[in-house]
């Protein structure tokens, strides 16, 4: 099955893919900001200071998603002994940066009208900048060492510490009183957010996903052709 | 009516501000890592290039070789 995971049967894949995706992620995004600034109502309380969930929220989503991957594939790349999934994940990371940044200052536009400031230091925020912290040692650990099984060990302690917090980040409106409301969404039972509201943000996060996708590719093929280059160098 | 759009009950200045910054986060993060894919391709294409006529066959017989160096063609 690891065979699959052979760069040079990837590369075929994904030198390909991001044309595909790119126009894609335009069709979905299009979709996407027409329903969250245009058909979507406003909120009974917030008025249209809702609408900047359709970007907070599937951010926020997302950043958290890729922390867990990247975690995943980091304890799958010690166990299965494939570097192919440490390249994986580093090629995920960016992408996951940034939407951690965007949640964080999206949140902080929304906090000012809602909640009358800018910033406080509640459980739910301040666990997402702590995320924002371990992606962005993740990042460096990645820029400062030169040694393969060094960096392939380091990166993968800050994934496994950093994901502690991302249950933190789940249950903290929960576990403390904080200024965030409690989830309005439930895979498992009725969420309480109306359809009309719901729709528009499934689309924004279908429209994130795509872009963290293209991002993760062409980030893969540069990492790839970087290996191959450093094999130039050896012929 | 696109004055109520802009001005969305006096909130507009913080989505618009909000949908702004995800944009530029985008188009910013887009353009640094496709800046960083066609350094790494034309920097694979000029040392390609220097091979001497054996060392380039025996790179060209890789597919992963061949299909870097057709993409370059194509960009």
């Amino acid at each position: 099955m690891f065979k699959l995971f052979q760069p040079n049967k990837i590369f075929q894949l994904t030198s390909k893919a991001p044309k595909y995706v790119l126009f894609l992620f335009v069709i979905v995004l299009s979709i996407g900001l027409t329903e969250a600034l245009i058909l979507s109502p406003e909120d009974y309380k917030q008025s249209d200071a809702v609408r900047i969930m359709y970007v907070h929220v599937p951010a926020a989503w997302i950043s958290l998603g890729i922390f867990s991957s990247i975690t995943f594939l980091s304890i799958s790349g010690f166990i299965f002994k494939n570097k192919n999934f440490f390249l994986i994940a580093k090629s995920l990371a960016p992408s996951g940066f940034v939407f951690n940044i965007i949640a964080l200052v999206t949140g902080s536009i929304w906090g000012k009208p809602t909640w009358g400031t800018w910033w406080a230091w509640d459980a739910r925020i301040t666990s997402m900048l702590i995320l924002a912290l371990f992606y962005g040692m993740y990042l460096i650990s990645w820029r400062i060492y030169e040694n393969e099984d060094k960096v392939f060990k380091i990166s993968s302690i800050i994934t496994i510490l950093g994901i502690i917090n991302v249950p933190i980040i789940k249950y903290s409106v929960d576990w403390w009183n904080t200024l965030h409301q409690p989830a309005s969404i439930n895979i498992f039972s009725k969420s309480s957010i109306h359809s009309s509201m719901l729709f528009p943000l499934l689309v924004m996060t279908a429209a994130f996903a795509l872009f963290s996708l293209l991002i993760f590719l062409m980030k893969y093929n540069t990492e790839l052709i970087k290996i191959k280059n450093k094999g130039l160098d050896r012929l | 009516m696109i004055n109520e759009l802009l001005l969305m009950n006096g909130y507009g200045v913080y989505v618009l501000s909000a949908f702004s910054f995800t944009l530029l986060s985008f188009i910013t993060l887009y353009l640094v890592t496709k800046i960083q894919f066609v350094k790494e391709q034309s920097k694979f294409v000029k040392k390609f290039g220097s091979l001497d006529t054996e060392k380039a066959n025996s790179a060209k017989s890789q597919r992963i070789n061949k299909e870097i160096l057709a993409n370059a063609v194509n960009n």
